[in-house]
This record gives structure tokens, C-alpha cells and sequence, in this order.
């Protein structure tokens, strides 16, 4: 089953901290790159991402730079979603762009490895561990098409463009 | 019709009655990447199966954050770039240009009124010419460069009133590290801010670029100002467009009006790590500090190199201090080399880079040791961005680096007053 991960500071964390300036000019292997997440605030954080888990976060999650390699390193590292009260604006877009989930709740009564399931259809989160179910934010439903195309880019070419959503 | 900036502007390039909450997909006037974010807009644009950029002569490509390379992986990527824009036929700035927020409206490229997208966070900078500017991810860049559009979500605005007279010594850097201390770091997130104020009417439109620059580092989606006779000017100037300035209606609906009277603002630091965690200079003066960076995208241009210069003249940089100087593009570089600033800053045993992001990004010009304490005029002082994590960063004007330069210390600059304009 899934598990949380929380990262020992918890609010506004920005893309610098997901993947450092350092590598991302350099290496353009996403899964390559996903081994450096979040490297220089809690190292060997990678390495206990297990295909399906999710991160957990306060707020202000992605602020700071633009680099679409913070969501992309997030998404090859395994990470089904992350979970945080709020996101920054252009990490928020890229996220849904690259086809990786975003999630707005509350997320002060999810603990690290708790077990989670997450509902997109019915807006629930269940926190297994604890028993209880988290009502999230709903996913805005051109965010939703993104995703479920796999990404902004299968959808424009499915699409053709974004009349049918806008 | 009670339209703020954003509203009217996006209104303009959708053809629709634009209001906050809104999605509408617009035309973009103009939009670019820099070397950290190219090599994925590449990526993305084969991936769309896109034969051609769907206009050249409203796209280019700035090689800014890691140049001249330090590594292989870099010169790969630069290569990549470098390929791209030859067979596409589209404009490269190469290595040693300057940084693509100077570069972008130096060139003429933008003029009021006009919606900008570029692949990298601090877009936002051109709101302070009156132009709806906003950084997007690697695959939005793709996606105009494509169709020559984009979706976007109207925003909400906050107005930001800046009142008062800045005291000699404090300047819009300051201006903006104080707003910033106070909203915070998300609290202008998926919103535009519209600045005014006596304040800003004062300010040169170099001095106006920090504050918009800046309008990220609380969320921000765009940091918009009014386009007064200087920034017509200025447009007008640099260029080859003419200049549509947009005015928010007297009755516009604002989510929020913060007023401010700037007149006994202190110079402000912002102290590790975060961009918010703002003070006056009184409270960390006398802080050990061993490298300044004087440039970036904030603080790059030419009346920061003078205010600088100004205060380094004839005077030493302290034992065991690096002061590293990045004018913000060739221009400015030439023009600091006519005026003698970079015959003093040489003289007082600063570093002079070539032009671009210099240090601020941690690749290369300049990485931290361990334990450092550094001072910075760029935008942000996450931990590590200097390029080591167990380095802290501290934020500040150009006035405040170059007096802490001289110190090797946090140093407040109104005790250079006579030297200052």
C-alpha cells in the first residue's frame, strides 16, 4: 500500500529545494535526476520513495523558480501526488503540464508513512492508518484533462488546442 | 467597466470581457527561454510533433544562468540550444549577452500593453513597463511557441500603494524587501499586483524592474505598474513597437489595497533562507560577510553599478571579502567601462564578471563555502542556491552590498550619504 513522505521542513518549499540548481543545468535523464531530490535539505529523501507514494507538505509547496524539472524529477521518482495545503503558482501549472498529481488539503493529521488512498472522483483522501477520510480541494477540471491525457502536450494533441476546455 | 491592468490586458489578447476567476486562451506577443529551461522546451516542442516555430521573430532563446559553461553537461545543453535556433532560424543570445530580463526589453522586443510568457520565474520584471509578463514551465513555453498561445486564469489584484519620500541611502529594492516581509512569501499567490504611489512615480524605470522582478517572491503572478511619461519614454527608446499603455479603471475591483508611507523606511535585509524573513539593516549590521554579489536580473543594471561605484571609489573591498560585480548585459557592461565604474570596482579589488546571472543561480562565478555568509542583490537566498547548502544567504540593494564590501560586515549604507544620490 502507498505511503506518505514528509520532508522535515514542511512549509514553502520551493524548486530549488526539490531539485538544486546544480544538477538541473546538467543532467537531462528526469530519472537520473530524480535521485537528487530534495538533496540539499534532507539527503537520502529519494531513496525511500517507493513507486505509488505520495509527498506531503505544508503550504506554498513549488514556490520560487520555474523549472519544470522539479515536477518532472517528483514524478520519475515514483510519487503518485503530492499532498499539501497549498502550491505556488507556476509549479501548480507545471505539475499538471508534465501529468503529475496535485493535491490542496489540510494536511496536519497525515504523519510520515502513514498508509494513504486517494479518491480523485469522490474528493476524499482516506489516511488508512488513522481511519479517516480527508475531504481535498477539487482537482479544477482542465487540470483534470491534463491529466488524464498524461500531460498538457497529449492533450493539446488530442485536442488540437484548449477551446474545449476554456 | 471596473477593469484592473491584468483584466484589460488579457481582455485585449483573448476578445473576451476578461474578469478574475476567468480561463481564456490569449495571443502572446512575445515569449522566450534561458539555458536552464531551453533544453526542455526543445524537448517538449518535438514531443508535440511541431515541425515549426509558429513565429521567429516572436521567440528568442538566452544562454544566461551557467555561462560561459562550467561543465560538460552545461556545453551539451548550450550546443543543444545553439542547434535549435539554427534550424529554426530563431534568435540566440550566446554566452556573455547578459540576463534575458535585460535583455528581452533592451532589445525592443516588448512595449506596453503587450502579454509576455518566458521560461523562467522572474518574467514577471517587464509589469514595471506596463506589460502583463509571467513565467511559465518548459512545456507552456512549448505550447505557445507552437500555437502562439496559451490558456491563462485571470487574476485577481492586489493595489499596492507606496507612499512617502525614500530617505536618502534606501531604494526600491528596499521598497520591495519590506512589501515582501510583510505579505510573505504566498501572499500574493495566483494574483497580480499593481503598484503606485509617489514612491514609484520618482523612481527611474531601471529602479522600477527591481520591485516588479521581485512580485514572484510573494506569488506573484505579475507585478504591474501604470506606464507614466518615463516608461513611454523609455519604450519608445528601446522599442521597435509603439507603446499601447493600459490604465486600471478609477472604479476597478482590487481583492486588496495596501497603503504604505516608505519616508523612515531603514535599508532591509532579507535573512536566510527565505525571501520573507525581511529586517531592517539595524538588526543584523556587523554580521560577518565574506562574498557580495553585486548583479542578477534584480539589481544588474546601470544605476545600481553607479550607486555602487559611487560608494567603492577610491576605497578598498576588506581582507578575505570577494566582491563579485555581473552587469546585467553587454550594454550595460560598456556603458560601466565609459562612466569608470569598472576602472573603481577593479581598483577596490572587486571581480568583475561577464554579463548574466553571475553567482545567484550556485553553478558557477562564485560558489559558497561552507559556513559562508554571503550578500546578494539578487531575488532569493534559498538554502543551497549559491551552490552549498551549509551556506547562508542574505538579500539586499546594491548601496547595502557595496558598503558591506568595504566592512566585510553587514554595513549600513546611509553612512555613505554624502557619496549617494
Amino acid at each position: 500500500m502507498p505511503h506518505s513522505h514528509r520532508l522535515r521542513i514542511q512549509n514553502d518549499i520551493n524548486t530549488d529545494y526539490v531539485i538544486s540548481g546544480r544538477y538541473k543545468f546538467k543532467i537531462q535523464d528526469m530519472k537520473e535526476l530524480s535521485k537528487h531530490i530534495f538533496e540539499d535539505i534532507e539527503e537520502g529523501f529519494a531513496a525511500k520513495i517507493k513507486p505509488g507514494d505520495f509527498l506531503v507538505a505544508g503550504g506554498n509547496f513549488g514556490c520560487g523558480s520555474s523549472r519544470e524539472q522539479a515536477p518532472a524529477a517528483l514524478k520519475a521518482s515514483g510519487l503518485c501526488a503530492v499532498i499539501a495545503k497549498s502550491f505556488a503558482r507556476i509549479f501548480y501549472r507545471n505539475a499538471f503540464n508534465v501529468g503529475l498529481c496535485l493535491v490542496e488539503c489540510e494536511t496536519n493529521y497525515i504523519d510520515d508513512m502513514d498508509e494513504l488512498e486517494l479518491d480523485l472522483d469522490e474528493n476524499i483522501l482516506k489516511n488508512l492508518t488513522k481511519g479517516v477520510n480527508i475531504e481535498i480541494k477539487p482537482v479544477p477540471g482542465i487540470m483534470r484533462k491534463f491529466l488524464d491525457s498524461g500531460g498538457v502536450i497529449e492533450y493539446f494533441k488530442e485536442h488540437g488546442g484548449f477551446e474545449d476546455v476554456v | 467597466m471596473r477593469q484592473t491592468i491584468a483584466e484589460k490586458i488579457l481582455s485585449e489578447h483573448s476578445g473576451r470581457n476578461a474578469k478574475a476567476g476567468d480561463n481564456v486562451i490569449a495571443d502572446v506577443d512575445f515569449c522566450f527561454g534561458q539555458d536552464g529551461t531551453s533544453g526542455m522546451i526543445i524537448d517538449s516542442f518535438r514531443k508535440m510533433g511541431a515541425e515549426n516555430v509558429s513565429n521567429k521573430d516572436k521567440y528568442c532563446m538566452v544562454l544566461d544562468h551557467s555561462c560561459p559553461s562550467p561543465n560538460i553537461g552545461v556545453s551539451t545543453i548550450h550546443n543543444k540550444i545553439r542547434d535549435f535556433a539554427r534550424e529554426q532560424n530563431v534568435k540566440v543570445f550566446d554566452v556573455g549577452q547578459g540576463v534575458c530580463h535585460q535583455l528581452v526589453p533592451e532589445n525592443g522586443f516588448i512595449a506596453c500593453g503587450d502579454l509576455v510568457l518566458g521560461a523562467d520565474s522572474h518574467t514577471c520584471t517587464y509589469g514595471a513597463i506596463n506589460i502583463f509578463s509571467t513565467g511559465v514551465g518548459s512545456t507552456d513555453l512549448a505550447i505557445t511557441l507552437v500555437s502562439g498561445k496559451n490558456w491563462f486564469m485571470v487574476p485577481e489584484t492586489i493595489k499596492i500603494v507606496a507612499g512617502g519620500e525614500l530617505p536618502k541611502g534606501v531604494y526600491s529594492k528596499d521598497v520591495i524587501l519590506k512589501i515582501i516581509g510583510d505579505i510573505g512569501a504566498d501572499g500574493a499567490t495566483y494574483k497580480a499586483v499593481e503598484f503606485y504611489g509617489k514612491v514609484i512615480n520618482r523612481l527611474s524605470v531601471d529602479a522600477r524592474f527591481t520591485i516588479s522582478n521581485m512580485a514572484v517572491e510573494m506569488g506573484a503572478k505579475c507585478g504591474l505598474m501604470a506606464a507614466d511619461k518615463k516608461v513611454v519614454d523609455w519604450v519608445k527608446k528601446h522599442s521597435v513597437r509603439d507603446p499601447k499603455p493600459v490604465e486600471a479603471d478609477d472604479d476597478a475591483r482590487y481583492e486588496e489595497v495596501r497603503e504604505y508611507d516608505f519616508t523612515d523606511l531603514s535599508p532591509q535585509i532579507a535573512k536566510p533562507h527565505t525571501v520573507d524573513n525581511v529586517c531592517d539593516v539595524e538588526e543584523v549590521e556587523g554580521t560577518s560577510i565574506s562574498a557580495v554579489s553585486i548583479g542578477t536580473c534584480t539589481n544588474g543594471r546601470l544605476e545600481d553599478l553607479e550607486i555602487a561605484a559611487k560608494i567603492l571609489k577610491g576605497r578598498k573591498v576588506a581582507r578575505d571579502v570577494k566582491l563579485i560585480i555581473t552587469p546585467a548585459s553587454k550594454k550595460i557592461y560598456l556603458d560601466a567601462v565609459k562612466k569608470g565604474y569598472v576602472e573603481t570596482f577593479i581598483t577596490s579589488g572587486a571581480i568583475v564578471n561577464n554579463p548574466g546571472c553571475g553567482p545567484c543561480v550556485g553553478t558557477h562565478q562564485g560558489v559558497l563555502a561552507d559556513g559562508e555568509n554571503a550578500l546578494s542583490t539578487a531575488n532569493r537566498n534559498f538554502k543551497g542556491r549559491m551552490g552549498n547548502p551549509n551556506s547562508n544567504i542574505y538579500l539586499a540593494s546594491p548601496a547595502t552590498a557595496a558598503a558591506t564590501a568595504l566592512e566585510g560586515e553587514i554595513a549600513d549604507p546611509r553612512e555613505h550619504k554624502r557619496r549617494l544620490a
